[in-house]
């Protein structure tokens, strides 16, 4: 994160119509009504940060919509590996019911996968190579642990990526596809802890579940994911 | 949060927020420079007076979405609060009490929090009390709340519809980023009741229906038939164009792994089956 100062530099030299002219702290007091002055201000920090580590170089995702779509695709595409390992090599003794539904929630994750690869047609990212290395496909309980990190990330990569969308047939798209992780989501709590399909880890206290930034999400993510990629150029408003 | 940002956002949309916020500009201009010396404590306050004798209100048709969203939180709320309330519907002491206490719960913020957010904008928020409403439905559920397998059908219901109704509003939030995500972020947690109510529904004393999966299946899997309109249309397969079972996928697949909207008046027409 750059510093304080000089974020306000770069808002200068953007800005400079409406910077370049004298400070008048009163009358700004005035009429915000503060008081107080002196403390830094901290939420200033967070100005539109470009610089991504980790995520700053290889395959490029890209900007505007294409970048939103294609950051999709990319978690569709770890999504629809992890559980085609699931699938193709279930954990032991696994009941009928649970390698249905992780085989229904397999075909979902691919399903959504190639619809992002062909809407995508020539803008589509190549496929991503995985790695799945911390996950011991024979054991439920890593099995399930690693299925819910993916549905929760993914639940909110959607909820944080909406709003970066300018395209309303795309917003439409990536709506219909949230829902159907968050079923997914509850699902897979509902098998590790029946009645945690939304408890206090994924809901807060207004009722609203996690949002993530697309930075925020591949940070996670890229644990799993062996490619690099550049989400630099990535919408971030 | 970031003032500056968030100024910058709006200038985009409204180029001229700065003579909104002050006419004589130098306000704006000292923000900009003073920004760093005032006190993180004041600020949302600050904005929230600035915002509020700049534009009056939120556009109207940002609020009329979300007294939408407030009726249809209300109709749920009011819903699970008469549940809990009436003796012997719920199992008492079983994880199924836990489940739908949790959802009302959500439901409760839900309400609380549009109706703050529709007061913050300049709107009136819509009032409804648990006798606004007919749970029966016009009597086509009578036992809504005697038959526990009946109340559970008409959660998944409620639910499932809540869950398309607020995908219906996404594209009419475009222009309030901040409001869209929110209106996400209450999205997804209707959908996730929505597959747990789903579950419950699975088990003997939710009436063991075996067949229902946490996600839908073609249009009305819910098996009550005078649902039907809440599953107009969950059956589509072709997304942007795009035919899902030519890329390879089951027709089930393909309707389970892409939910559906419904529009404002679709939801309406619904939900005045449960408003007196």
């Amino acid at each position: 994160m750059k510093s304080l100062q000089e974020q306000e530099t770069e808002l200068l030299q953007k800005e400079s119509g409406i910077l370049t002219a004298k400070l008048q702290r009163r009358s700004f007091l005035q009429y915000a009504g503060a008081g107080v002055a002196g403390v830094a201000l901290i939420a200033a920090g967070c100005k539109k940060d470009k610089s991504t580590p980790g995520l700053d170089s290889g395959v490029d995702l890209g900007t505007g919509d294409i970048g939103i779509l294609n950051y999709a695709y990319a978690l569709e595409q770890l999504e629809g590996a992890f559980y085609d390992a699931v699938v193709k090599s279930p954990y032991a003794s696994i009941s009928p019911a649970e390698l249905s539904l992780l085989t229904d929630i397999r075909d979902h994750e691919l399903a959504h996968r190639e619809f992002f690869k062909k809407a995508l047609g020539t803008s589509a990212i190549v496929g991503l190579e995985v790695n799945f290395s911390s996950i011991n496909f024979a054991d439920r309980t890593s099995v399930l642990a690693t299925a819910k990190a993916f549905e929760d990330l993914g639940v909110s990569a959607y909820n944080g990526a909406g709003k970066l969308l300018k395209t309303a047939k795309y917003l439409e798209v990536a709506g219909k596809i949230v829902s159907v992780e968050a079923r997914h989501a509850a699902l897979i709590r509902d098998l590790i802890s029946n009645g945690t399909f939304a408890d206090a880890t994924t809901v807060d206290g207004n009722g609203l579940d996690v949002a993530r930034t697309p930075i925020q999400v591949l940070t996670i993510a890229k644990t799993y994911i062996k490619t690099a990629v550049n989400a630099s150029n990535l919408p971030t408003s | 949060m970031n003032i500056v940002n968030i100024l910058e956002e709006i200038e985009k949309v409204d180029g001229e927020v700065y003579e909104r916020l002050n006419p004589r500009r130098a306000a704006m201009k000292s923000f900009y420079g003073f920004g760093s010396k005032v006190a993180l404590a004041a600020l949302p306050m600050a904005l929230g007076s600035m915002f509020k004798k700049a534009y009056g209100q939120t556009s109207s048709g940002v609020i009329g979405v979300l007294n939408f969203a407030l009726t249809l939180e209300y109709l749920e709320y009011n819903f699970y609060q008469t549940a809990i309330n009436t003796p012997g519907l719920i199992p008492a002491g079983t994880p199924a009490a836990g489940a739908i206490n949790t959802i009302r719960d959500h439901e409760l913020a839900h309400v609380n929090l549009l109706k703050s957010a529709i007061t913050t904008s300049g709107g009136t928020p819509v009032a409804y009390t648990a006798a606004s409403f007919d749970f029966t439905g016009k009597n086509n559920f009578p036992a809504v709340f005697s038959d526990y397998p009946t109340f559970l059908a008409v959660a998944q219901v409620f639910e499932d519809t809540g869950v398309r109704a607020y995908k219906g509003q996404a594209g009419a939030l475009m222009s309030s980023p901040g409001i869209l995500q929110t209106a996400l972020q209450i999205h997804s947690v209707e959908a996730r009741h929505a597959s747990h109510i789903r579950q419950m529904r699975k088990a003997p004393a939710g009436g063991g229906v075996t067949a229902l999966k946490p996600w839908i299946t073609g249009a009305n899997d819910s098996g009550v038939a005078a649902a039907a309109a809440s599953y107009a249309g969950e059956d589509n397969v072709t997304q942007l164009d795009i035919n899902i079972p030519g890329l390879g996928f089951s027709v089930n697949a393909s309707t389970e792994a892409f939910d559906e909207p419904l529009t404002m008046p679709q939801v309406l027409s619904i939900a005045s089956l449960f408003i007196k």
